[in-house]
């Protein structure tokens, strides 16, 4: 008896991944974000016609593990570069892979503004609260009382103001076409985050304007948590102050009209 | 097109050219004295089946620049030196990338806001690099407006033959002046060859990546070796225009637009009966240095003048070191000169000598 031919693959990983070890730390939510964009791309069909944009930070390694035509950014200008990319590219897929710091420090001007010209393009946004790569300072993410090593009696509201809520930011200007916050603590919430991914780019297949997705994810190496740990925080402590949702969708007319 | 002469401005010129030379995607913000160049291009950008995209920023359009670039089409922008210190990260990332361009610097004076008159004070900025990280653009020099239209068609070629920035360096001058201009299509047919490395997609080949970390042991160290042999190549390039140095007793060393008004300040000389020349570089990256140095080794004397403190003139003193030293002339930013006023530090040089 054969008993391999009994075997069934039931899951296996995309085609669009590559098969190499990540540089990331053990309970790191980059994992499942990179899987779940390269999951959309094999998806949609539209791998090898997509030029990725990689940022700075810890998100500098993703062109390692998606396939496909990629260029490094300049810290923080990541949308500036898609935005280039797409107009000398207008046929690709465009997406950028931005931490927190990179999308909503140093290079706000540049995601907003591409944001607001309505690029056709797909922005994947990390928000961990904290600068992994550099080895924990505070971001404009980082909530009020966390403590970072560049805030070491914890975020005060005084000094460093509120986290930034790029979300809610991105839902008054008219170029973006679709933009929700989604989390990646529980099965659930993995699931809804992989739908806006995918609709983030169909938005762009569409020309329909700037697609968006923020991540809420876990640091367990520079928060000082166990993976589990980092995780709950995600659930307990970030999405009270960055509620989930769909903050701009310009197809819910759509929807509603069907 | 048609060759055709027209009266234009400067920077009237460099978008022309772009048009010709098939430059698909410009990426600009308002900076004067350089307006012209997108306000142009915005509407024959569009005409021509190209992009035009008015950036948040200097910072926006460089690295909206180096997105484009990527892909392998022709792509441009143009500001004045306030906007190249912004412009530098992006500028140096296309370096360590290989990614070619052409960027457009109308100079003006500085530092700080400066002021939006001629200057020359952009050299050192130009040619030693600007950024971090020891990159060097291969730097062209035009002095007229048919040279702004000339050169910029020709930057997109050095551009992709050395997948490198070219950096054309004008000022308020170049920019702001009208003259004539023949205008005609590019002299060689563009072939790029970018098909072995752009970005397109992936589709049956391999994932390509341009990038400019190399965190591997030794992986950054052979990286700029690599570079470093592209810059010792472009040293095969260098260009200058020599007037009546030949019997020379005084060489004049000048670029641009000073370059420009020094040949009629040594034509005036001339004409008095003074053995001068004029060596106006072409390229300030690669410097002319093999030329200026034979000039040197035939005993020749030299006056360097610049619209700035002194700059180029460190590069002919290297060039010349063995044989001479040079004598400099300078001329403040925002200060305008004429012929008249460059004859006379020429007559003292050459009063000097007796």
């Amino acid at each position: 008896m054969n008993l391999h031919s009994e075997e069934r693959l039931v899951f296996a990983a995309p085609s669009t991944l590559t098969d190499r070890q990540t540089h990331y730390c053990p309970g790191c939510h980059h994992g499942i974000a990179t899987r779940l964009v390269a999951e959309v791309l094999e998806e949609l069909g539209c791998i090898r016609q997509t030029i990725g944009v990689a940022s700075v930070g810890c998100s500098v390694f993703t062109y390692n593990y998606i396939l496909g035509d990629w260029v490094e950014a300049a810290h923080g200008r990541a949308c500036a570069t898609a935005t280039g990319v797409k107009r000398a590219r207008p046929d690709c897929t465009v997406f950028t892979y931005q931490g927190d710091g990179d999308l909503a420090a140093i290079g706000l001007n540049e995601s907003l503004q591409a944001a607001n010209r309505g690029e056709r393009i797909t922005v994947i946004f990390i928000n961990n609260t904290l600068y992994g790569m550099t080895g924990g300072q505070m971001a404009p993410t980082s909530l009020i009382g966390q403590k970072t090593t560049t805030s070491p009696a914890g975020r005060s509201f005084r000094k460093e103001g509120a986290p930034i809520k790029m979300c809610e930011l991105l839902a008054q200007l008219e170029g973006v076409a679709y933009a929700a916050r989604c989390a990646l603590d529980s099965v659930a919430h993995v699931n809804a985050a992989k739908r806006a991914i995918r609709k983030a780019f169909e938005v762009q297949h569409r020309d329909l304007g700037f697609g968006f997705v923020e991540l809420l994810s876990g640091c367990p190496t520079n928060l000082h948590m166990t993976p589990l740990e980092a995780n709950r925080r995600i659930s307990e402590a970030l999405i009270p102050c960055f509620p989930l949702g769909v903050y701009r969708d310009v197809t819910a007319t759509e929807k509603a009209g069907a | 097109m048609k060759s055709e002469r027209i009266l234009i401005k400067g920077n009237e010129a460099v978008a022309y050219a772009a048009i010709e030379a098939g430059c698909k995607c410009f990426f600009g913000y308002p900076i004067t004295p350089q307006n012209e160049i997108p306000e142009l291009l915005s509407k024959l950008m569009p005409e021509n089946g190209g992009e035009f995209v008015q950036a948040e920023s200097e910072v926006g359009a460089a690295n909206m620049l180096l997105g484009a670039g990527a892909c392998g089409v022709r792509a441009m922008t143009s500001t004045s030196g306030p906007g190249i210190d912004l412009m530098q990260e992006a500028i140096s990332y296309m370096v360590g990338s290989q990614i070619p361009c052409v960027i457009v610097n109308m100079s003006r004076g500085g530092p700080g806001l400066g002021s939006i008159d001629a200057s020359q004070a952009d050299y050192y900025q130009a040619t030693r690099g600007g950024a971090h990280g020891a990159g060097r653009t291969f730097v062209l020099a035009p002095s007229t407006c048919q040279e702004c239209y000339d050169m910029v068609q020709e930057a997109f070629d050095i551009a992709f033959r050395y997948r490198t920035p070219v950096l054309v360096l004008g000022d308020a001058i170049t920019g702001q002046i009208k003259e004539p201009v023949l205008c005609h299509p590019p002299v060689h047919v563009p072939d790029d060859k970018a098909g072995s490395w752009c970005l397109q997609g992936m589709g049956d080949r391999a994932p390509r990546l341009l990038k400019s970390v190399y965190l591997d042991d030794g992986a950054l160290a052979s990286h700029n070796e690599l570079l470093e042999a592209k810059y010792k190549a472009m040293q095969a390039d260098p260009r200058a225009e020599c007037l009546d140095t030949d019997d020379a007793e005084l060489v004049v060393a000048a670029f641009g637009s000073i370059g420009r008004i020094a040949r009629s300040a040594v034509q005036l000389a001339r004409a008095s009966g003074h053995r001068v020349g004029l060596f106006r570089p072409q390229t300030l990256f690669p410097f002319p240095a093999r030329e200026l140095e034979r000039l040197a080794a035939e005993g020749k004397r030299f006056l360097v003048i610049e619209q700035n403190a002194g700059q180029m003139v460190d590069d002919v003193r290297l060039a010349i070191r063995h044989h001479a030293d040079a004598d400099f002339f300078g001329v403040m930013p925002g200060i305008f000169v004429d012929a008249d006023d460059l004859l006379t530090p020429i007559l003292n040089c050459m009063r000097d000598a007796q």
